[in-house]
């Protein structure tokens, strides 16, 4: 579904990636992680072309992410992306950031994405609040909200990058819910996450990245009982301390 | 004027329709410039944020033209040179007052380049991620930039533009260079007239105080009960 084949990226004289190779096949779920600046989150949106990439290629679903003549935003009409914050579209109401892209992009009628959205609001648990702005939802209920908002567009796979590192403590769990369950359900998933506890219960493969480069990419038992590299020891060992 | 100076406010009442006259060409020329300047700035902010070189320098020596050079010189420019251009290229009318015409143009152009800074600002005010999550949804950069930042750019500019047509309500008593009768141009010929300029000048201003302070009041209230909700 998603194939990375030897990907580099620069600003100016700094490496962001080196040579990153890694896939993710239909109905997996692949968990990226790593400290903070190696490139984990530059590397999912590279997948969907929010950020571009100089040497190597990307394939999604079949279709060069890096080719000039691809039709980008189709591309990413088909690829769902959760983004740290949320960024739902404050000026609109819940359950129309759930259907302006249908309706806009994809041409549903208005009624269709209607009916739509609000089945992915019941199946997030948060039908009742399809009036209301995303300013009056707590943080972990927008996040919700922008699930379903990329759920709507019926995308082949979703990307993840940090879906719970802006939220407080308690409502981590709520999110972690809804991102478990579509796991369950065959969705192909490719999170960058800090949670250790979700990559353990839902990940088939967990990718590690240190300053750029992919340091293991393990199934996800060989990752958490024998990690080979000394960084993800240590990684792994600082973050299951608490 | 000397100490003893006596007042003398009658020749006013008489004048009222003329005055009110006057102020409907004023508020013309403002509601004209403030809608034009509103949409060529929109262009203009988003052609300098256009990946093609020709177009962002282009916008950017427009806008830096407009506001490097005099507010009235550019007035008596579109007075002098283009009407008869301007009477050919919209296929007005013989008979139609060119005055009135090329202010209108005259201010929408000048103004647009104000916008336009504005509305720059206004953009970029907007997060980055918006754009990302636009994007991320399929949509093309025209459809992110109408369906979801400038909705909530011009939520945001609306105090800052409601100001620039204050400043522009005000300015454009500078027509009295084309000897149009605008409200300050027909409070001068009538106090002129009367022998009476320093009464009518009075008046004119505490008329432009009351609009333009009442608007910017307005303009507050506005900025208050947004940034509550």
């Amino acid at each position: 579904m998603i194939a990375i084949d030897k990907v580099s990226k620069h600003y100016g004289a700094f490496a962001v990636l080196t040579d990153c190779s890694a896939r993710v096949d239909k109905g997996e779920v692949v968990v990226v992680c790593g400290p903070s600046g190696s490139g984990k989150s530059t590397l999912i949106k590279c997948v969907n072309g929010l950020e571009p990439f100089e040497q190597g290629s990307i394939v999604v679903n079949g279709v060069s992410v890096g080719d000039p003549r691809t039709d980008l935003p189709r591309l990413r009409s088909q690829v769902g992306m959760v983004f740290q914050h949320f960024e739902l579209f404050p000026h609109l109401t819940i359950m129309d950031n759930l259907t302006l892209a249908q309706v806009k992009v994809l041409g549903r009628d208005k009624d269709t994405a209607r009916e739509k959205g609000r089945a992915l609001l019941e199946r997030v648990g948060l039908a009742a609040q399809a009036g209301k702005h995303p300013a009056q939802l707590s943080g972990g209920q927008q996040q919700r909200v922008a699930i379903a908002r990329a759920l709507a567009m019926d995308p082949v796979c979703m990307l993840f990058d940090e879906p719970t590192s802006a939220l407080d403590p308690e409502m981590i769990n709520e999110v972690l819910d809804v991102m478990t369950e579509l796991a369950q359900e065959g969705m192909t998933m490719m999170c960058v996450t800090h949670e250790m506890g979700f990559a353990r219960r839902v990940a088939h493969r967990v990718i590690f990245m240190d300053q750029g480069r992919i340091v293991e990419d393990e199934a996800k038992d060989a990752f958490f009982d024998h990690p080979r590299s000394a960084r993800a020891q240590q990684f792994l060992a600082r973050i299951l301390q608490h | 004027m000397n100490p003893g100076y006596a007042f003398d406010w009658s020749s006013i009442p008489g004048a009222l329709p003329f005055l009110a006259q006057g102020m409907g060409i004023s508020l013309e020329i403002t509601g004209v410039a403030v809608v034009a300047g509103i949409v060529w700035g929109t262009c203009l902010a988003i052609l300098r944020r256009s990946p093609l070189r020709l177009l962002s320098w282009g916008a950017a020596a427009y806008v830096n033209l407009f506001r490097a050079v005099p507010l009235v010189m550019v007035l008596l420019w579109f007075f002098l040179i283009v009407p008869q251009l301007l009477a050919r290229l919209l296929g007005l009318p013989p008979g139609t007052d060119m005055r009135l015409v090329s202010a209108m143009l005259g201010f929408s152009l000048f103004e647009s380049a104000y916008y336009a800074e504005i509305i720059r600002a206004g953009i970029d005010s907007v997060a980055k991620g918006q754009m990302a999550a636009a994007s991320a949804l399929g949509m093309r950069p025209a459809q992110a930039m109408r369906l979801v930042i400038l909705p909530q750019a011009f939520r945001n500019m609306v105090p800052l533009l409601l100001t620039q047509g204050i400043i522009l309500f005000q300015d454009t008593s500078l027509v009295y260079v084309s000897a149009l009768a605008d409200f300050f141009g027909t409070a001068y010929k009538v106090g002129d007239r009367d022998g009476r300029l320093v009464e009518l000048l009075l008046f004119a201003g505490a008329v432009y105080f009351v609009i333009c302070y009442g608007a910017s009041l307005l303009a507050r209230a506005y900025q208050r009960r947004t940034r509550m909700a």
